[in-house]
């Protein structure tokens, strides 16, 4: 079995040269990295992937009792712990997709300096890992917007949750693209990765995530609403609980500005991959 | 860019060039002045007054016009100094870094071993690192399935292929992670020194491994070390790169002595004058002035001649008794024997003395050596030998008459003994 392909190297660069047959030829080390991942990340701890579950669930309870019981704000009448896991399920997703992308490039500065691989392997399996965290909270989160339904709370799920696949996708991309930006800009200046986290928690306050749009001020909704990520969490809550409203237009706006950033995002990976090692 | 059938790897004009100094601090900021002063087409803030349009800052070329072919099959040794380009070489064909100028094309896949068990996590099993290497490595999942048995044989690990690799010692990692890779398939292996950690007993099965591919399925193999004993064992060819260029390309030991300094087949003589390649043998009482190999042309000697030596020296000092010896050494410096003459000479301060040895050197056997002159002082029989200052000699190269008559193959030694006489029964 002799492989007789050429490859040819060369100093000048394509803006837009990903290698998509390369990368899925490399589907296997992009499933093992998740793997990876899945099966290190709670090693040596006494509940293991409970954690998983954990976080999200204290982090909700910590919302609900500043933000629900002594801040006092509006949860359009939806069952406060409820409203406030909606937003940190999707939220957690997203930052996490942020970060992760974000430190693609300095924290595997180890191997990308050793080995060549697709190098859009390692956000990809990222992703694919946070989303399988996101699916096992969610499943907590839809028992317990079916437990509420069912109870007679003012929660109704209805057919948008069709949709919530393409917002789930979205989130994902959005994150990671954006992440991607910031991780190829790091390389050589650090200050961004200091700038992240904070950036990053910054960025939760002016996206709904603990207060619903209706209680933002009139002047100042199609602002908030112009942030990519507030239109999909606003439609994802309403396709569970039926309050609020999807605003579609700023929905369309969000799918536009996330395809943008994507592209941007994966052009200046490309060019940074190439020598980042030399920099880094 | 065409590449013969047969060629696996070929580069044209390929260089690389390093930005110098600190990067990261302040580069925002200065890169932003460039920027804005750019595009306002004033002239940028940063360049070094006198330097060329493109420069900015200092660079370093750590490849410079690199034109290499390799053929399938080839085991390439690839030497040089610190810095002389190779691991930059190494990194540019394994797509780690790209090259700044020219171009490499490649034929099927490299498989890089720039360092042993890159991916590997300390809380995975031995079995799942195989599989995660395999795949950082390019395997698929199929591939590394069918060869497991022999990965997990190859490396004598299979007591512990369920134990977290943690708790392996680095040995053991080594031996795993060279397993892994060398039951890649590709076409193409590259190696940086990989070999350094593992015993010896592994370093020769790894080194069996490499020859075995590349002789009965064609791979080819790369190899950067500073180890000749290795090149010479794995390699059938053999680059010298010095300071981002090719120096040399071709014959294995011909390389290595270049290498190594190699001398000048013509060189019969040194006048030792302060010269950082000559170095003179200086003690507090002799100092070497000229040594000559009398009456001879070539270092080459053949058969039975013997080595004529002379030998022009200073007395430092009152010197009673002087002894003398010649170190014999082979290519990679290791000492083969040496020739000693005690007591020969006795002088006062101030003295230029000479004298000729005659050594008998027909029990070396062919190839080349390195020659090291030491004076010394034996004071009495049970006193310790004074410090001994030693010179690089004049080197010496060794063959047979007939190359028919006797066969003598480096690895059995580099003296001469005899013949086994047979005893009747």
């Amino acid at each position: 079995m002799v492989n007789d392909n050429i490859t040819y190297i060369s100093h000048k660069n394509k803006l837009f040269n990903v290698n998509f047959k390369e990368l899925w030829e490399y589907r296997d080390l992009i499933l093992l990295f998740v793997k990876r991942n899945l099966t290190t990340s709670y090693k040596q701890t006494v509940l293991g992937p409970v954690w998983i579950l954990i976080n999200p669930l204290l982090s909700t309870v910590v919302f609900t009792v500043i933000f629900g019981v002594i801040a006092g704000i509006s949860t359009d009448g939806i069952p406060q712990f409820l409203f406030y896991m909606s937003g940190n399920v999707l939220w957690n997703f997203f930052s996490s997709c942020l970060n992760k992308g974000s430190s693609t490039f300095i924290s595997n500065s180890h191997i990308f300096g050793k080995v060549y691989f697709p190098r859009l392997c390692t956000p990809i399996a990222e992703m694919i890992y946070h989303f399988i965290n996101y699916l096992i909270q969610t499943s907590v989160y839809v028992a317990l917007v079916i437990f509420y339904a069912v109870t007679g709370a003012n929660v109704h799920p209805n057919l948008l949750i069709l949709l919530t696949p393409v917002l789930i996708f979205q989130t994902a991309l959005l994150g990671m693209g954006t992440g991607l930006i910031i991780s190829s800009v790091t390389t050589k200046y650090r200050d961004l990765s200091i700038l992240v986290s904070f950036g990053v928690s910054l960025w939760m306050y002016i996206t709904p995530v603990v207060y619903p749009v209706s209680q933002i001020p009139d002047f100042l909704r199609p602002l908030m609403l112009l942030n990519p990520v507030a239109p999909i969490l606003e439609a994802y809550r309403c396709a569970f609980m039926g309050c609020g409203a999807f605003y579609w237009v700023y929905w369309l706006i969000s799918l536009a500005v996330t395809a943008v950033i994507v592209m941007i995002g994966i052009v200046v990976f490309n060019k940074v991959e190439k020598n980042f090692i030399d920099t880094v | 860019m065409i590449m013969d059938k047969n060629c696996v790897i070929k580069t044209e004009n390929l260089q690389k060039e390093y930005r110098l100094g600190v990067i990261g601090s302040g580069t925002l900021r200065r890169d932003l002045q460039s920027w804005y002063a750019k595009k306002r087409g004033k002239p940028d803030p940063n360049t070094r007054i006198g330097a060329e349009a493109h420069e900015k800052g200092d660079t370093f070329l750590a490849l410079d016009g690199l034109d290499i072919e390799i053929f399938r099959g080839e085991r390439v040794g690839i030497i040089g100094a610190n810095g002389a380009g190779k691991s930059t070489f190494l990194k540019l064909l394994s797509r780690i870094t790209a090259p700044t100028g020219g171009n490499i094309a490649y034929r099927g896949r490299i498989a890089s071993m720039l360092e042993v068990g890159t991916g590997f996590h300390g809380e995975l099993t031995g079995r799942e690192n195989i599989y995660l290497n395999g795949a950082i490595l390019g395997m698929k999942r199929s591939e590394v399935d069918s060869k497991i048995d022999d990965i997990i044989a190859f490396s004598e690990c299979e007591q512990f292929i369920d134990t977290p690799v943690k708790r392996y010692s680095s040995g053991m990692f080594v031996k795993l992670a060279f397993a892994v890779a060398s039951h890649l398939d590709a076409e193409i292996m590259i190696m940086d020194e990989v070999l350094a950690v593992g015993d010896m007993k592994f370093q020769r099965k790894c080194i069996a491994k490499m020859r075995e591919l590349a002789i009965d399925e064609n791979r080819t193999v790369l190899y950067v070390s500073h180890n000749m004993s290795t090149i010479q064992e794995l390699c059938s060819r053999c680059i010298v790169l010095e300071h981002g260029k090719k120096v040399f390309d071709g014959d294995v030991d011909e390389a290595i002595k270049l290498y190594l300094g190699g001398e000048n087949d013509n060189f019969t003589s040194y006048e030792y004058v302060d010269d950082k390649y000559k170095e003179p043998v200086k003690r507090n009482d002799v100092c070497l002035k000229k040594v000559k190999l009398s009456g001879r042309t070539s270092n080459v000697y053949i058969g039975d001649e013997p080595l004529n030596l002379e030998l022009e020296w200073e007395n430092l000092a009152d010197i009673p008794s002087l002894s003398f010896r010649l170190e014999v050494l082979d290519a990679r410096r290791n000492p083969v024997t040496s020739f000693v003459i005690e007591d020969f000479y006795s002088g006062k301060k101030g003295e230029r003395a000479s004298r000729r040895f005659s050594i008998n050197i027909s029990q070396l056997a062919n190839g080349a050596f390195r020659t090291r002159y030491v004076f010394y002082n034996r004071k009495s029989d049970d006193a310790p030998f004074e410090d001994i200052e030693n010179a690089a000699g004049l080197a010496v190269r060794k063959r047979t008459e007939d190359n028919h008559k006797r066969r003598w193959a480096r690895s059995w030694g580099s003296v001469y003994l005899g013949d086994i006489k047979l005893v009747d029964e």
